[in-house]
């Protein structure tokens, strides 16, 4: 016989109100297993959880049931009050009669207590059966893994490596720097962004604690949190130290890390996927980035003559906002840059005119708006509000048919030279990478963090973080924001003293396992495998999140998880259907 | 489809700097046209005015009825959120239309003309001789010609005019400060 206490919450009202908490208690006493049953109004106070801790040491208790709230609200908080007591906390369990039965039947007392009574009747025969389990510790790899070297991605390889951690920056081009090193003045204040990036760039490059392998790529990631195994191919230069950057063979390398930081960035928009607005086919049509390089090299000029545009027409949303053509999200940062480099434009050429078509200007930031209207107050940029329905050429001269909805008319712009607010689309590579790291995207392939509100800087494989505009359209402060929040997760892990691994994952009994590879098939997680010496299936305890796909698939019954045993999963059944 | 636009981003820096009023600054929000009591009365409402400007449309501007149509009555200064007079605006506009030559509208140019001299006659304005001249200038003698009887013999509009003393001043400035067409 076991010696299990049974605690029945009242949760207030929540599950007071409609179940009748003496009466479960009552029930759960007369088990020959259950030596001890009360209720009591809320078990995760501190009295409450004290009634736990006194009576496992009172009764010998060698078993707890709180049944309260959901296992994802309270059960952390239930064990540690078990374990401080002395009873082995995976001996401790939640019978969920709040969220699965009071909440739910607040029409019907007398069949929710019956329900309830029945929960609490399950978990017996499930705790009866509970063995002890302890958690195992696994060491940590302390070297991050940053991919990407741009703003974000060189913002998180110097805070780990300020922090006094190893980093490896792998970077695609043969330069850092990234987008931004493209980028002219910098709204709010035109600041260079050349300059500001040179000075992170050499940082980068000068610090002991980073190592850069330029042109490379991550080809192939093993293992687990803590612990990962990644292979970095094709690169031809490495270098810290900065000025020797020699040709290394290209050949792949395996590299331990403990964490990855992904911060891949943004790629620009094909111009020949806008063929109504000249995209590709008129030469005097440019995209942002074209622009941003004109005003960082100094000379605006047309692409056709070499002559100095005196009318210059922005189009903002080209391809944004327009699931039809392009993309259905916005791009974010088109607002801002397009009154920055209208104002740049007439600060260089002060007799030229300078036209934006809009559809709404989105200007939320510190100074942004005031910024925006600073382009129309004082420095004279007409802004139309209207989609731009074609662009073409007439003579040497390109065409901008528009409207200007505000007075409900039509307008036409013969421009020297136009600028279309093209989307930012992730980086080319992304899709693919994100299968290397099995790591999720969205439709677009702008990769997906593990919760949009409280977990915006983390994949959801663990371990795994993100950081700038790989993620979604961010301009600079907010990629450097994300990539600090990045590095924080990752100094988090790395002050650990070691990983704690849940026990409660899958394990084999080898002497059923005909190595026959159903479970490897069915793992989603990639934790199973068949060891190649003794043929038999394994589990990578690191990756398992208990979601009891082999247990289901295995035919042998030789998959199976810590106290979800298949005699507890039956006899809790039983109970049901008894 | 209507006629494209040709757009003159110079017009409106000209009406700004004229008028003293920041009219770039607009951005469309429409609450001086929901506040105006003559707006529905105007081919342009004034929002629509205020970014014809903008736009340059020089023409459409200086030949509408809206910028006669407007009383002063300063309401949508008072509202908008960016400071931008509309009053001054028009002030500006309907000089630019005399100057330029545009038709004002005839009623309208009527009762200002003889409001503008009843003040330089008297310094001040005298309801009952500015109104007799308002009609033999429009030559629409018989309006609210029962409302004027009734407002005399409740005294509201005196027989005689008053002249201020400091009418000299108010006629210098007449010299000094108005353009050709005012005067």
């Amino acid at each position: 016989m076991a010696r299990i206490g049974v605690f029945v919450c009242h949760c207030g009202i929540n599950i007071a109100s409609t179940v009748d908490v003496k009466r479960v208690a009552e029930a759960a006493g007369q088990s020959p297993h259950v030596v001890f049953a009360t209720d009591y109004k809320y078990m995760c106070s501190e009295p409450g959880q004290q009634l736990i801790r006194e009576s496992i040491v009172k009764h010998n208790l060698d078993g707890v049931i709180v049944a309260a709230c959901s296992p994802g609200m309270h059960e952390k908080t239930f064990r540690a009050a078990s374990a401080s007591a002395g009873l082995n906390p995976y001996r401790c369990e939640i019978a969920n009669i709040r969220e699965q039965c009071s909440w739910v039947h607040q029409n019907e007392p007398e069949r929710a207590t019956e329900k309830a009574i029945e929960i609490v009747q399950t978990m017996i025969e499930k705790v009866r059966r509970d063995e002890s389990l302890h958690p195992s510790r696994l060491p940590i790899t302390r070297r991050a893994l940053v991919i990407g070297g741009g703003v974000a991605g060189m913002e998180a390889a110097l805070t780990l490596a300020n922090a006094g951690y190893p980093v490896v920056l792998v970077e695609r081009e043969d330069r850092l720097g990234g987008k931004m090193a493209r980028l002219s003045g910098t709204y709010l204040n035109f600041e260079a962004a050349p300059d500001l990036i040179q000075g992170r760039i050499e940082a980068v490059l000068n610090h002991p604690n980073i190592r850069v392998l330029l042109r490379s790529r991550v080809t192939n990631l093993e293992g687990y949190v803590g612990n990962f195994k990644v292979e970095v191919s094709g690169y031809k230069v490495s270098g810290s130290g900065g000025g020797d950057l020699k040709p290394e063979t290209p050949k792949p390398e395996t590299i331990e890390v403990g964490a990855v930081v992904v911060a891949t960035g943004w790629d620009p928009y094909p111009m020949d996927r806008l063929p109504e607005y000249g995209g590709g086919e008129v030469p005097d049509v440019i995209d942002g980035l074209t622009f941003e390089e004109m005003l960082r090299e100094g000379e605006i000029r047309r692409p056709s003559d070499g002559r100095v545009p005196q009318e210059v027409v922005f189009v903002q949303c080209a391809g944004s906002r327009d699931p039809e053509r392009g993309v259905s999200y916005c791009s974010k940062v088109c607002c801002m840059y397009v009154a920055k480099q209208a104002m740049m434009y007439r600060q260089r050429v002060p007799e030229g005119e300078a036209y934006v078509f809009y559809i709404d200007i989105r200007s939320a930031g510190r100074g942004y708006d005031e910024f925006v209207q600073q382009a129309m107050e004082r420095y004279d940029v007409l802004y139309l509000r209207g989609k731009v329905s074609k662009i073409f050429r007439r003579g040497d001269k390109v065409v901008v048919w528009g409207a200007d909805t505000l007075v409900g008319r039509p307008v036409e712009i013969e421009a020297d030279l136009v600028v279309l607010a093209t989307p930012m689309l992730p980086s080319r590579e992304a899709t693919s990478l994100a299968q290397i790291l099995r790591i999720q995207t969205n439709e677009y392939g702008f990769y997906n963090e593990a919760h949009p509100k409280l977990r915006p800087v983390e994949s959801l494989t663990a371990g795994i973080y993100l950081a700038g505009a790989g993620q979604g359209p961010k301009d600079i402060p907010e990629a450097v924001a994300q990539a600090g929040g990045a590095a924080a997760k990752v100094l988090q892990l790395f002050a650990q003293e070691a990983m704690v691994q849940e026990p409660t994952v899958a394990y084999v009994i080898e002497d059923l396992c005909a190595a026959c590879g159903v479970c490897v098939s069915v793992c989603p997680y990639g934790a199973r495998e068949i060891h190649p010496v003794r043929r038999v299936a394994t589990v990578n305890a690191a990756l398992c999140q208990t979601c009891g796909a082999c247990v289901v698939a295995c035919p042998n019954k030789a998959s199976r998880i810590h106290n979800w045993e298949p005699e507890q999963v039956l006899a809790m059944a039983d109970v049901l259907m008894g | 489809m209507a006629v494209a636009y040709e757009l003159d981003p110079t017009f409106g820096r000209v009406v700004q700097g004229r008028s003293g009023v920041p009219i770039l600054r607009c951005y469309f929000c429409q609450k001086c046209t929901a506040g105006c009591p003559v707006a529905y009365a105007m081919d342009y409402k004034p929002a629509q005015i205020v970014r014809l400007v903008q736009l340059g449309q020089k023409d459409a501007v200086l030949s509408s009825t809206a910028i006669w149509l407007c009383v002063g009555c300063e309401t949508c200064g008072t509202r908008c959120p960016n400071q931008i007079r509309l009053a001054p605006m028009f002030d500006a506009l309907r000089y630019m239309a005399l100057e330029g030559g545009y038709k004002p509208e005839p009623s309208v140019y009527a009762l200002h003309r003889s409001f503008l001299d009843s003040i330089r006659l008297w310094g001040r304005v005298h309801e009952l001789s500015m109104l007799m001249q308002y009609k033999l200038r429009s030559r629409d003698l018989f309006s609210d010609l029962m409302m004027g009887i009734g407002l005399i013999l409740k005294g509201k509009i005196s027989f005689l005019p008053e002249r201020i003393r400091g009418v000299s001043q108010v006629r210098k400035l007449y010299e000094t400060g108005s353009s050709e067409v005012e005067r």
